[in-house]
């Protein structure tokens, strides 16, 4: 119960971060989800894909 | 015969193997990781909840900003006052080239500032003696003895101050004037304004667009906002409050905003909309148009996709 | 009387769709071995993150919309919510991505492409209407400056931000029935297509029968 109590171990909830470069000004949170997002990408194009002995058995 | 094969549009038929594949224990795979991610983030940041800005909460922190918005309701100069459609006709509002699509569409929540904010929530009240004589002096005097009294007070309020819970304005030849911002002052701090607002006489409601607009029609809430880093000129179309991760994907639309010709300009909102909805449409249509629908074949990403079957290839 | 069932309306419906959707292809127990990535993953990713932000909506439910601001359970599947949408679209994008780059619209798969543009704008809209509903300051800021946007269109004549109750039925009824009908189309559509093939090299030149 609590871990519910607050329903946070690491809550956000002071005054947000920012990063200001020229024009652009993004939230430090939102900058990490954007960067995870394009690593993801990366990462499924280039990490290898499991079965490949199998596809290639019914090649 | 045989039709030109076009890459960008046509499919090569597929002649080689398949491999067996579980459609249903993807699925649930799929549902297992996502539910122990969320239910992990959920444990380890929670989410945000910033309580919400009463009338009485306002007027309580900053009177003056209460009731200087109180008089630009009076006296009809608020943003809601002169908005246009569709709370008023007061201005035609913002137009796209030839298109005055909030004109054309009409007025469908007539608001009058003056009655509705100020006027009616003082007549809703119990009878006080100088409140009654007050609406009586006001509901007797004509048109123009009333702008008379609200453009009076008007040119004295620029000095106004809350003094020992009190607001004081210097005002002369203002009639009953400063008594009602007094009074709608005093009826804001007590909760009875939000009350009176949102109900509008009947017991359940859900609409809240009467106390809303007055809210924003002041400063408070937008200097909330603008400590939240919300302001629509700081991204905040993008932004959470706190430190929690926002609307990442309303990146495009908020972008517009910030720059040239829209950041100046009094039709920022329907040219972003105009803008947004032709790029959407371009989105949806990709497939239709030649260039966009060719850089995936030129770009070549596609071979680290498919690495495994152009080895097999090769 | 074979004549007859054969006109009825259920006998033409069951053959037309079991012509264009038999059931191996509705259920498939093999795919085309150039399926071997992980960026297939995150299409059936979006749709798992649908499911728990339904499922996580629908436990909201049961107490209402202030539920959450005064009970630590609700608070708790408030979060579950708003982090299930987060990776709802984190994985959406990055399912858009992916498809943009492999040209997945190729070989008469158009409409799979525009249903799913259509779900993506519906999912803001979606998530939109959900911010609206949270009955706190973000709410009110969101709802007041959101207003200015749609008015401008003439929508806001209709589509009242500032009605929450309005708005909160559109967030619960309204747009998720639209989202499934979306997501269930769009897949269905690529049930029915196949994945798309790679593209060939060199390119070639007949076109497939």
């Amino acid at each position: 119960m609590s871990l519910l109590r607050i329903g946070a171990l690491l809550p956000l909830n002071t005054l947000g971060h920012y990063i200001h470069w020229h024009w652009i000004d993004i939230s430090v949170a939102n900058f990490i989800v954007i960067c995870l997002m394009v690593v993801t990408f990366i990462v499924a194009l280039f990490a290898p894909f499991p079965g490949r002995r199998r596809r290639k058995e019914n090649k | 015969m045989t039709k030109r094969f076009r890459p960008d549009v046509d499919a090569p038929e597929w002649k080689g193997g398949h491999s067996p594949y579980d459609i249903l224990k993807e699925g649930a795979i799929a549902l297992l990781v996502v539910a122990i991610l969320t239910i992990g983030l959920a444990i380890v940041f929670g989410s945000p909840d910033e309580p919400a800005i009463s009338l009485k909460t306002w007027s309580t922190a900053t009177p003056v900003d209460f009731a200087q918005d109180a008089l630009s309701q009076l006296n009809a100069t608020s943003e809601t006052a002169t908005y246009g459609p569709p709370y008023n006709n007061v201005s035609t509002g913002q137009q796209l080239g030839p298109l005055q699509l909030a004109k054309w569409v009409g007025v469908t929540m007539q608001i009058n500032t003056a009655k509705v904010f100020v006027i009616d929530p003082l007549k809703s009240q119990p009878a006080q003696p100088a409140l009654k004589g007050a609406l009586a002096q006001w509901s007797s005097a004509s048109s123009s003895t009333r702008a008379s009294w609200v453009a009076n007070y008007t040119k004295s309020a620029t000095k106004m101050k809350w003094v020992a819970g009190a607001i004081v304005v210097n005002a002369t030849n203002a009639g009953p004037v400063p008594e009602f911002i007094t009074y709608l002052t005093d009826m804001a701090r007590t909760g009875a304004l939000d009350a009176v607002l949102t109900q509008q006489s009947a017991f359940y409601t859900t609409n809240y667009t009467l106390p809303l607009l007055f809210l924003e029609d002041g400063t408070y809430l937008s200097n909330q906002a603008t400590h939240e880093h919300l302001a629509g000129d700081q991204w905040g179309m993008m932004n959470e409050t706190g430190n929690y991760p926002g609307q990442a994907w309303l990146w495009l639309y908020t972008f517009w905003y910030q720059v040239p010709p829209f950041n100046s300009s009094g039709n920022a909102d329907i040219l972003v909309w105009g803008l947004m909805m032709l790029l959407t449409l371009l989105l949806a249509l990709v497939p239709f148009i030649p260039g966009l629908r060719t850089i995936p074949r030129k770009v070549k990403i596609y071979r680290l996709i498919w690495k495994e079957h152009y080895q097999n290839l090769d | 009387m074979s004549n007859e069932m054969d006109r009825q309306w259920t006998t033409r419906l069951r053959h037309r769709v079991l012509k264009v959707l038999p059931p191996e292809k509705v259920m498939p127990d093999t795919q085309p071995t150039y399926v071997s990535s992980w960026i297939y993953v995150f299409g059936v990713t979006t749709v798992a993150a649908l499911i728990v932000v339904i499922a996580s909506g629908c436990l909201l439910a049961l107490r209402g919309p202030l539920w959450w601001h005064t009970s630590s359970i609700g608070l708790f599947v408030n979060s579950l919510h708003l982090w299930s949408v987060e990776i709802f679209f984190f994985a959406m994008v990055i399912h858009l991505w992916g498809k943009y780059f492999m040209a997945a619209w190729r070989g008469g798969r158009a409409l799979t492409w525009i249903t799913g543009v259509v779900t993506f704008v519906v999912s803001i809209a979606t998530a939109f209407t959900g911010y609206l509903s949270q009955t706190n300051f973000d709410a009110q800021w969101i709802s007041t400056q959101a207003k200015d946007g749609i008015n401008a269109t003439g929508g806001g004549a209709y589509f009242n931000v500032l009605n929450t109750g309005q708005m909160l039925m559109w967030h619960i009824v309204l747009l998720p029935i639209a989202i499934i009908a979306l997501v269930g189309l769009h897949v269905l559509l690529v049930r029915i297509k196949g994945v798309v093939p790679p593209f060939e090299e060199p390119a070639k030149v007949a076109v497939e029968s």
